[in-house]
Order: structure tokens, then sequence, then C-alpha cells
């Protein structure tokens, strides 16, 4: 028998078809479904007039234009309202299981995916969003989709794909104090490029990989997208199955021992073949930030933002020079010490309860510093219930900050909480682009504990200091 | 979808690389319902300033540029995976758009909306832009059928799925194969693994 990678193994195990010179017919287990990229999906099902073909095998969230205070009242948006009663009324005719604003499971739509224990290994999943890669986490194959692909799955619980190459990465060694997954994939994608996984899933692997929770895992597979890649995955072992265990919608008693025994030929074969493979070290990453615009434009905490005679070709010195005027930032500066405005806290990569947990930290017993606007978002209402139980919110309201209500918030400018026209946001969420957290905002990438050392201090600051 | 063979027309050069999505459609323009009305809003931030008046020195606002084809710098389509970006470059009236490198998500949603994304090489698609600018009017022609892309004397070979190339060909997508083979997708789900 030749030799499989993990993913080979779930993707083979989908394949309903190979369209001869063409792309595969891939069975999907589960779709997620948003008010953003799915009415006009509706609406072609309409205009062909065929139903939803599996609609149990579908879930649907309110998320990306939800309002994260005041969610009792009606959503004052007229357009975003607009969305989301059009998602309403799509599922209600479609039959298809909606956590609408205000629901108990309602929340990003990456972020209840797993915690529902509707993520599970050896599955597909799809969602017209392109960090459905978080869900490769739990040794699932995970990527996101155009609308046009979500009509398709809607109305045949396939999709046409070609193959992507397989990619590994592994990350081996001792992490240093107060380096965290953040800071791993930001790290990896400052060496990649954002460019350098195109064309790739991506498996991550290694010791250092292994050694970490669930939670931190959804935040490398989550920005695998930042890459290229078409998405990430980690092979599943007995940290995925304890999370899985008990939750709600996960096989319950026997079911899951048997499941657990399939899980568990879930692995890359010793000697399988990657189309490339990259090896690092742990021990080289430190904290890291973005300064530029494009999250490859990653740099050390301590480090200075780079000159053009760093990079070879012109297109790059010109990348460089475009993003620092858009910055307003300048070559070979230091980056620690600058003063900023916003804080971010949550999104489907960080706003998860150890990431609301690691943030409570370094804010107990401290002030929001006078100068910031400090935003903590949990991903979703499950998040945020934990975080009220735990009294993280109280520890936040002692600093000076009110915890609040869960969505995408100001990781995209489409609801409320947008940062105005040239301030800076440390945020934790996955995506600097220009004008992404608003128009002219000015975006900084980093860990929850960096995002809350900068609400304590106004500033750019290495966290570890406040370990 | 439209059948789509060959296009034959000038261009419209935006010299930018790692054009993502953001900047194709901003996130604020995506509160739309239907797949209307978004090629107004296409790289509205650099068409545009803040009040609203256009920008003269973007080459979508240069009477000198227009056409079906859109040349863009290398890495064009990266970002998010928001289908409205291609219904932003289709509603604008481009029918494909050459670049040195497409983002594959943006490249899926493309040949699901019969707009053609064509890869060229680097050195192609320099002289390309370097021709554009020496002559607006100049006109290039993308022939599907033989996956060649002319232009004033040179010639490039590009390619494309044959998959692909026959839907758009014929103005079929995916959805009405897949739609087709329902028994045998109903076959394969029989075997599917039971905790699902
Ligand atoms: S939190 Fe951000 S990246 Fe995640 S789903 Fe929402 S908008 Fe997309």
């Amino acid at each position: 028998m030749s030799k499989k990678t993990l993913f080979d193994k779930i993707w083979e195990a989908h394949v309903v078809k190979e369209i001869p010179n063409g792309p595969s017919v891939l069975y999907i287990d589960r779709q997620f479904i948003h008010e953003v990229t799915s009415p006009q999906a509706f609406d072609g099902l309409r205009k062909r007039g065929v139903p939803v073909f599996r609609p149990k095998q579908t879930i649907a969230t309110a998320d990306h234009n939800t309002p994260t205070i005041n969610q009792h009242l009606p959503v004052k948006d007229e357009l975003s309202k607009n969305q989301l009663d059009k998602l309403t009324q799509n599922c209600n005719e479609f039959g298809i299981e909606l956590y609408a604003l205000g629901h108990p499971k309602n929340g990003v739509v990456h972020i209840i995916g797993p915690e529902l224990g509707i993520t599970l290994p050896g599955s597909t999943y799809v969602c017209g969003d392109s960090h459905t890669a978080t869900h490769g986490a739990f040794g699932s194959i995970a990527f996101g989709i155009g609308t046009s692909e979500v009509e398709m799955v809607l109305a045949t619980q396939c999709l046409m794909q070609n193959k992507p190459k397989r990619m590994r990465i592994n990350v081996n060694g001792k992490l240093n104090k107060g380096v965290t997954a953040k800071d791993i994939i930001l790290y990896l994608i400052s060496k990649l490029t954002t460019g350098g996984g195109t064309g790739y899933f991506i498996e991550y692997a290694g010791d250092t990989i292994r050694s970490l929770s669930m939670e931190e895992r959804m935040t490398i597979c989550n920005m695998s997208i930042e890459m290229g890649a078409r998405g990430g995955l980690i092979a599943p072992d007995e940290t995925t199955f304890e999370y899985i265990n008990g939750r709600e919608f996960a096989p319950k008693g026997e079911a899951f021992e048997k499941a657990v025994a399939y899980w568990k030929t879930l692995y890359t074969d010793d000697d399988a073949e990657f189309d490339k493979e990259y090896n690092f070290d742990a021990s080289d990453i430190d904290t890291m930030i973005t300064y530029g615009t494009n999250p490859g434009m990653g740099i050390k905490i301590t480090g200075k933002i780079p000159t053009v005679d760093d990079f070879e070709n012109d297109s790059e010195k010109n990348g460089l020079l475009k993003s620092l005027k858009y910055m307003d930032f300048h070559q070979s500066e230091p980056i620690m010490g600058r003063k900023i405005d916003y804080v971010f806290i949550g999104s489907c990569t960080n706003g998860r309860i150890e990431d609301l947990r690691a943030a409570a930290e370094i804010i107990k017993g401290r002030k929001k510093a006078d100068n910031v606007t400090v935003w903590i978002v949990p991903g979703s209402k499950m998040v945020e219930k934990q975080a009220i139980e735990e009294g993280l919110d109280k520890i936040f309201k002692e600093a000076g900050i009110e915890m609040r209500q869960p969505g995408c918030s100001a990781c995209l400018a489409m609801n409320d909480d947008k940062i105005p026209a040239g301030k800076y946001s440390v945020s934790t969420s996955n995506r600097n682009f220009e004008g992404r957290q608003g128009p002219g905002a000015r975006t900084l990438l980093a860990s929850p504990i960096l995002a809350a050392a900068a609400a304590v201090t106004g500033k750019i600051v290495d966290p570890k200091e406040f370990l | 979808m439209e059948k789509l063979i060959k296009i034959k027309s000038t261009c419209v050069p935006v010299n930018i690389e790692n054009i993502d999505t953001d900047q194709i459609i901003p996130a604020r323009f995506l509160k739309a319902t239907d797949k209307k009305g978004f090629g107004d809003n296409l790289f509205r931030d650099w068409r545009y300033d803040k009040e609203g008046k256009l920008k003269p020195e973007f080459p979508l606002n240069n009477p000198k540029y227009k056409g079906q084809i859109l040349v863009a710098g290398k890495n064009f389509g990266s970002g998010s995976s928001r289908e409205h970006a291609t219904w932003a470059v289709a509603g604008y009236g481009f029918r494909g758009v050459i670049s040195s490198f497409f983002a594959d998500i943006f490249k899926n949603n493309a040949l699901n909306n019969g707009v053609l994304p064509v890869q060229v090489s680097e050195v192609f698609l320099k002289s390309l832009f370097e021709k554009i600018e020496a002559n607006p009017d100049l006109e290039i022609e993308v022939d599907l059928e033989k996956q060649v892309v002319k232009m004033g004397g040179m010639a490039e070979h590009f390619e494309i799925n044959e998959y692909k190339k026959e839907c758009l060909m014929k103005g079929y997508d995916d959805i009405d194969y897949l739609l087709n083979i329902k028994d045998e997708i109903e076959a394969f789900e029989k075997n599917r693994a039971y905790f699902l």
C-alpha cells in the first residue's frame, strides 16, 4: 500500500467521483452559512427551482453584520437588518437550523462549530468564508468557498474541487516564555509570505504543534489562508478527543468510542510524500506584530521595521513603501513604544475563552490607558457565558473596559465597530489589509496578550514584561 | 451563464501587485442580498476619494483606458472568499482578468461566474503593461478555445482546466453537472462514516 498523508486519507474518503481531466466531486459533511455570503445562493436555488438537498447538514449563524452592544434591540443599520432578516427567511423556507442573533448558540461561525461538537476529525467542512480553515485543527478538511459554491453545496452537498498540493510545516522544540500560537502563525506567514501557501493544503506537525491546546491549534489553522493556502490541518490526538468528548452534537458513549477508534487512523504515514516541506525551530520564534498592510509583514516585537534593502525585487520594495505610507511608519524604526488608539481582542482567530483568559491575566489589577478605546468581544454566546461565569468581565470592568457581545465586530468593517481613519489598532484578528477595520484604519496584528498589554499601556509593548 | 469563447478588446491596466479582495470590493459594500450593482464599487477606495469624487489618477477613471479585460499585477484576488469580488469585476463589465498569478478562491469564483482568469508569465505581463501604456487603443485577443492570449505581435499560451473550459464555452455550470449525478451522490452517502 502506498504511503498516504493525513490530507489524502480524508480527501479520498470523500471523493464521490473523478471527472476525467477535471476536478473531483467532493462530498461535504457539513456546511456552515452566515448572512453575508448566503442570500445570493438561496436566490440561485429558487431560480433553479431546487430544494436544499440535505438541510440537516447545514448550520446557520448570524455574525458578520451583527452589533456587539444592545443585541436585544432591533438592528439599526437597514442594510444589515435586511441581510439578517433574509437569512432568517431563507433558513425557515429551506428548513435549516439557525442560531440567530441572541440565540444561546449564536456566535462567529468558526467558533461555534468546534464548541458545539459539530466539527469532528476526518470530515469535510465548508463555509462561504475563508477562515473556515479554522476547523482543520481537528484533523478535518475545511476550507472557504464562494457563494456559487455555497449554492452548489446547498443543492447537492458536493463541491467540484481540484486536489490541492500538499505541504507540511514542522515546528519542533520548546516555545519561549510568553510566545503564543498567534506568534507562531504570524512568524510562519512572515517566513513563507502571503503567497507561499497558494495551491497547497498545509499539515502542521512537530512536537511544538502537538503540545498546543485545541484552541491554540485553531488559531494556527485559522490563518493558513493568510499564507494563500486552501486550508490547514493538524492530525487528531488525545487533546482533540478530549476536547470533543461531551460536546453537544458530538457522538456519545459507544458511538464516541467507535469514532475515536477511526480517528486514531487519521495521521500521515511515515515516509508519505509532500509536495513541499518546511522545518522550523520553536526557539527561534519571538512575540510577533505586523507593521504593514498584509499579514506577511510581521516582525519580532523587539525588531525594527524593514528597509527597502531587505527586499530583493522591485515589487516587494514598492509594496513596503506603499504599506509604510498607509501606516505612516518609516523604514528601520523600532515598533516598540509607539502609541496606539484602539485595541480589539476577539474574532475567529482569538475570540475563544483561552484568549479572553490570557488577556484578563494581564489586565487584572491594571487600568485601561486613557488614550485607548478597548473592545473585548467574545467569539460566541457560549464564550461570553463562560467568561461571565469565570468573572473575566469583572476584571475587564475594573480596568474600565466593558466586555461586548459576540460577533465578528472590528475584524472587518461591516458592522458598527469600525476603527476611524488614521487611527492605530492593535488587533487579535487575522487581516491588516488597507481599510479592513474601517476606511483608513491602521491595523497591527498581534496576540491577545500583546493586545492586552497595549490596552493597559496605550502603546506597543512586549507582553512578556507583564507575565 | 453566458458562453465565453473569445474576448477581443482593449484593456484597463491596474499595475498593482497583491490586489486583495478588500481593495476589489470593501466589506462595507457586502450588504446587498442580490448580485447587482457591485460594479459601481469595484476598487471603491482607489477610485473615489473620501468625498466620493473620482480620483483622476486611477486607471479606471482615465478615459484613455476601457474594455472588457482587466490587466492586473501579480497575485490578484487574495484575501477573503467573498464572491462579491468577482461580481464587482463582472458587474463593471470585465469578462477576463489577466495577471501573472491568481489567488485560488478568486480563480474558482471567477470561473463560476463566467469571468476568465488568464494567467500569463511575468515577462509577458510586464510587456503587456508597457504596450498598453504606449498605446491604450491596442486590442488584446484571448482565445479560450486555443488557450492563447495575443497582443501586438506577442502571443502566449495559458492553462485552464479542461472541464472548466468546456463549462465556459458551453455556458453551463457545476451545479447543472452535479444535479445530474444525484444518484451517484446518494449511493456515496450510504457508505459514509456512521457518526456523521
Ligand atoms: S471574525 Fe473576522 S475572519 Fe472570522 S469569520 Fe468573522 S469576519 Fe471573518
